[in-house]
């Protein structure tokens, strides 16, 4: 295939330890002891519970409808009773727990009504609504809805749609063999993608170092007689990132403030692709995803794990070594570690890697930047990490901002090449957080301020409006004693018609008198107040007199009595004033 | 619970490696030294490390900073190694042991240590010491010395007077002196023909200990160690200015190469101008730095009052660093195109 690849700068080679996973095929991981589902698996507004505890659920049932267009809808994994709705640890490096379903498994595993579909009888907007109903959302980790990518910019023409099976990460090895084993049905995914956007070209671009799954991805694309590109690309990491695959196909960069739909491109990865035709074909929804075991295990393997799956339960299948000391989500050079064992499998957990200090070695400690340049060489952003670094530490945070801290992809390259061992990633998410936060106090104080100022303004037009009833009051009194002193000087007028005369103009006088009464009464109930808290002042006595035991009251008489025969004159002198001010 | 946070895969690389394999490049340079004057290059860079060590240990001490980590990562060492090659070497040792002395505590460590020295350490050293001391720091031994280590022992720990036939003006020093004593009457050919001082290509001696420092530099280049941008944009401004006046005058001006095997211009394209602490750090702010650092070297050694240029060309330069970096930024991802 003679197609003209780009480079994008920067980019790193760390071992890539991806054999180990690799020497067997995908196993189904059996069903564990309880599924804990998040209702929140994908960015976007927080699915709704729709059961509760007790409830029969089947495998695929709904259990959380999508909130807004950016969200997505959970299903149950399997059939069972829902045991709770509660809180509980998230795979997050927060810690923090979130609202999830847990489903005790019955064991039959029984399937709901699956309705397989035409696509090509759908419309587009039903396709659509049917991926967002499926709960398909980026699997490769950015659990992005998928449906949202699937409407073409007016503006723009799609030129190009990017398939990502780069799986650049160390280690990873799920969509390697998704590709491998389910090849088919991945081009069949393609081909919905394709419909609905409409590129002039589809490219799926797959690292070098995956031969097999590119040898069955393009036998299966020859197969369904389809026009996708398979491109090998050259093994670099993050050549996975969007961004960088995009670069790497189509020669385009989408920087962060931009969508790649701007520039006429869409990203996705193999495994959604893999999801979506399940979810419209068979109208099965995501309830579980292929998720690389690895580390420091003893059997690494890919098994298709049910969501919600506790991790350590996951785990345990392929066989941890004793010196296991923790989990870690993803790959190595952006994964975390999970902060508890009992965290559930998610749509955005790929590989969960036993973690010891033999396989990652505890970091060096941290040196001083000694502005190597190696991280600006490293970034594949081409940014200048290692100023980032410096004002993120300083809490310069506009300066970050200059430096274009919100282009970074947090990809780690920077850290992975530090000689100084500076962990310059979370230097820029902890800048990030920051300028959030400060986003967020701005907007809320810009929120308050308007609150304020239309406020004023309400009371201002308020004054302004009785101002305005006061004079209208004052000249219409004014225009009857006016008219008085004129019937007064007609002199023989009837008192009848002077009746009739004043009737209109009593009102408004009426009005000013209610005014003055509100006043008076207002007046009244301020000095009713603060006689109120005289009394209270009077009644309080201090306390610190009270109860004295015989000498304390010994003491003070003597100091009283000393008191008068020293300073009688000054006493008297002081009486007249204390009089007065009483 | 404390998590580390990812990459959890990370290079092999450490600041006292990278410390360490310039040390490793200066060898062949170190050994043309030996070969060129004596032994008595060790006992300066003996002299210089044991000063650097000490001083350094000392200020990490009082500011309470770890002293283990900092005296391992090699950095101190590097500058006395620096300072010793660039000193006479049969200067009295309390001369290297104030410059190494000065330049830890006031270039590096009261700028806040490792990382945040805006000078080059060692330039600074030989700016103080050429300014306070220039009788001493211009006192070069020729080349193929004749003298015994007990003897340059001697001399450098002040047991023997300081004998007149064991130093002289540098190669670089006696062609300015040369051409300006005897305005209109001497050239450079002529002075070249002084087969003591001048070897085919330059300082008679001194072309292979340049050569020597070319070689290291080249393999730090191959480690990836330093980028091509500063030796190249220091050599090639070096090329052309002296290149232009050598077309312009060649018995006035002498040869490119005479320049760039003569006094510290290839320790300063590969070992100085490159210190990334205190030069520049963009691809475009590199060869700025470098280029207006080999030119100021040219003009100072040439026209200046100094026998060599390079420490305050570098040293000048390390103040513009700031700005020139400023003013380079590259464009980021995806925002090359104008529009």
């Amino acid at each position: 295939m003679l197609m003209n690849l780009f480079k994008f700068k920067g980019g790193v080679k760390p071992p890539t330890n991806k054999t180990q996973s690799l020497t067997l095929p995908i196993a189904q991981a059996p069903l564990p002891s309880r599924l804990i589902v998040p209702l929140h698996q994908s960015i976007g507004g927080m699915p709704q519970p729709v059961v509760q505890a007790g409830d029969k659920v089947l495998k695929g049932q709904l259990i959380g409808e999508a909130d807004g267009w950016i969200s997505s809808a959970v299903h149950a994994p399997t059939s069972g009773t829902v045991l709770e709705v509660a809180m509980h640890v998230q795979p997050h490096p927060s810690g923090l727990d979130a609202m999830c379903v847990v489903i005790e498994p019955d064991g039959k595993d029984e399937w709901i009504a699956r309705e397989a579909l035409d696509y090509k009888a759908l419309k587009p907007e039903e396709v659509r609504e049917r991926l967002q109903q499926a709960g398909v959302v980026g699997l490769g980790g950015a659990v992005f809805p998928t449906h949202g990518k699937l409407t073409a910019s007016k503006t723009v023409e799609m030129e190009e749609m990017v398939i990502n099976g780069a799986e650049c990460e160390p280690f990873i090895t799920c969509d390697d063999l998704l590709m491998r084993e389910r090849a088919e049905e991945v081009v069949r995914g393609i081909g919905i993608f394709r419909d609905l956007l409409q590129p002039k070209k589809v490219l799926i671009g797959i690292e070098d170092n995956k031969p097999e799954a590119a040898a069955a991805m393009r036998a299966a694309v020859d197969a369904l007689g389809e026009s996708f590109l398979v491109v090998p690309v050259p093994t670099l990491y993050p050549a996975g990132g969007a961004k960088q695959l995009i670069r790497v196909l189509t020669g385009k960069e989408v920087p962060a403030s931009k969508r790649s739909t701007d520039l006429g491109v869409q990203c996705f990865n193999v495994a959604t692709a893999y999801t979506a035709w399940r979810a419209i074909a068979h109208g099965e929804p995501v309830v579980s995803r292929l998720v690389t075991l690895t580390g420091n295990v003893g059997e690494p393997r890919n098994y298709e794990v049910l969501i919600g799956t506790p991790m350590d339960e996951l785990l345990a299948l392929a066989g941890p070594k004793q010196d296991t000391d923790g989990i870690v989500m993803g790959g190595p050079m952006m994964g975390f570690m999970v902060p508890n064992g009992s965290a559930p499998v998610v749509k955005a957990t790929n590989c969960l890697i036993a973690h010891s200090t033999k396989l990652f070695p505890p970091k060096a400690p941290e040196m001083p930047c000694i502005r190597c340049g190696s991280c600006a060489e490293a970034c594949p952003h081409e940014l200048q990490p290692f100023e980032m670094y410096w004002f993120s530490r300083a809490k310069n945070f506009g300066k970050t901002q200059e430096y274009h801290i919100f282009d970074c992809i947090e990809c780690g390259c920077c850290s992975f090449v530090c000689p100084s061992r500076i962990p310059l990633v979370q230097y820029f998410r902890f800048a990030k957080s920051e300028i959030w936060a400060r986003e967020r106090e701005k907007k809320a104080a810009d929120t308050a301020k308007t609150r304020f100022e239309f406020k004023q303004l309400r009371e201002e037009r308020e004054k302004a409006e009785k101002a305005e009833k006061l004079a209208k009051a004052a000249a219409a009194q004014a225009a009857k004693k006016a008219a008085e002193a004129a019937a007064a000087a007609a002199g023989t007028e009837s008192a009848g018609t002077e009746q009739a005369a004043s009737v209109p103009s009593t009102e408004a006088p009426a009005q000013a008198v209610a005014v003055d009464a509100e006043k008076e009464a207002k007046k009244a109930a301020i000095a009713a107040a603060m006689a109120r808290a005289k009394a209270q002042r009077e009644a309080v006595q201090p306390k610190n007199t009270e109860a004295l035991t015989a000498a304390q009251q010994h003491a003070i008489d003597d100091i009283e009595s000393r008191r008068s025969v020293l300073a009688p004159e000054s006493q008297d002198a002081a009486a007249p004033g204390s009089e007065k001010a009483e | 619970m404390m998590f580390a946070p990812a990459p959890y895969l990370l290079k092999d690389v450490s600041v006292s490696k990278v410390m360490t394999q310039v040390c490793l490049a200066l060898l062949p340079g170190i050994a043309a030294y030996v070969w060129l004057i004596g032994p008595a290059i060790l006992i300066q860079l003996l002299l210089a490390s044991l000063t650097a060590l000490l001083a350094e240990g000392l200020m990490l001490r009082l500011q309470g900073k770890p002293l283990g980590l900092f005296l391992a990562d090699g950095s101190a060492i590097v500058t006395a190694w620096l300072i010793a090659l660039a000193f006479p070497p049969l200067a009295p040792w309390w001369l290297i042991v104030t410059g190494t002395a000065f330049a830890i505590v006031v270039a590096k460590q009261l700028y806040g240590g490792l990382g945040q020295n805006p000078f080059n350490p060692a330039m600074i050293a030989f700016a103080v010491c050429i300014v306070a001391f220039p009788a001493l720091m211009s006192q070069w031994p020729p080349a193929g010395l004749d003298a015994s280590f007990l003897e340059q022992c001697k001399v450098i720990f002040g047991f023997s007077p300081r004998l007149d036939a064991l130093s002289g003006a540098t190669p670089l020093d006696a062609m300015k002196t040369g051409l300006k004593l005897a305005e209109g009457t001497s050239s450079v050919s002529h002075l070249m023909a002084n087969s003591e001082i001048y070897g085919q290509l330059a300082g008679r001696g001194w072309e292979w200990v340049a050569t020597g420092y070319l070689i290291g530099g080249l393999w730090m280049w191959h480690r990836k160690l330093i980028s091509w941008h500063v030796p190249t944009a220091f050599i090639g401004a070096i090329l052309a200015i002296s290149g232009a006046l050598w077309l312009y005058d060649p018995s006035q001006f002498a040869s490119p190469m005479f320049h760039l095997l003569s006094g510290g211009s290839m320790l300063g394209a590969f070992f100085i101008a490159t210190d990334p602490v205190s030069g520049c750090t963009t691809p475009r702010g590199k060869l700025i730095f470098a280029a207006g650092a080999g030119l100021l070297a040219y003009i100072i050694r040439v026209f200046g009052g100094y026998p060599d240029g390079v420490a305050f060309a570098v040293l000048l330069l390390n103040l513009c660093a700031p700005v020139i970096d400023l003013l380079t930024q590259p464009a980021i991802f995806g925002m090359k195109d104008k529009s």
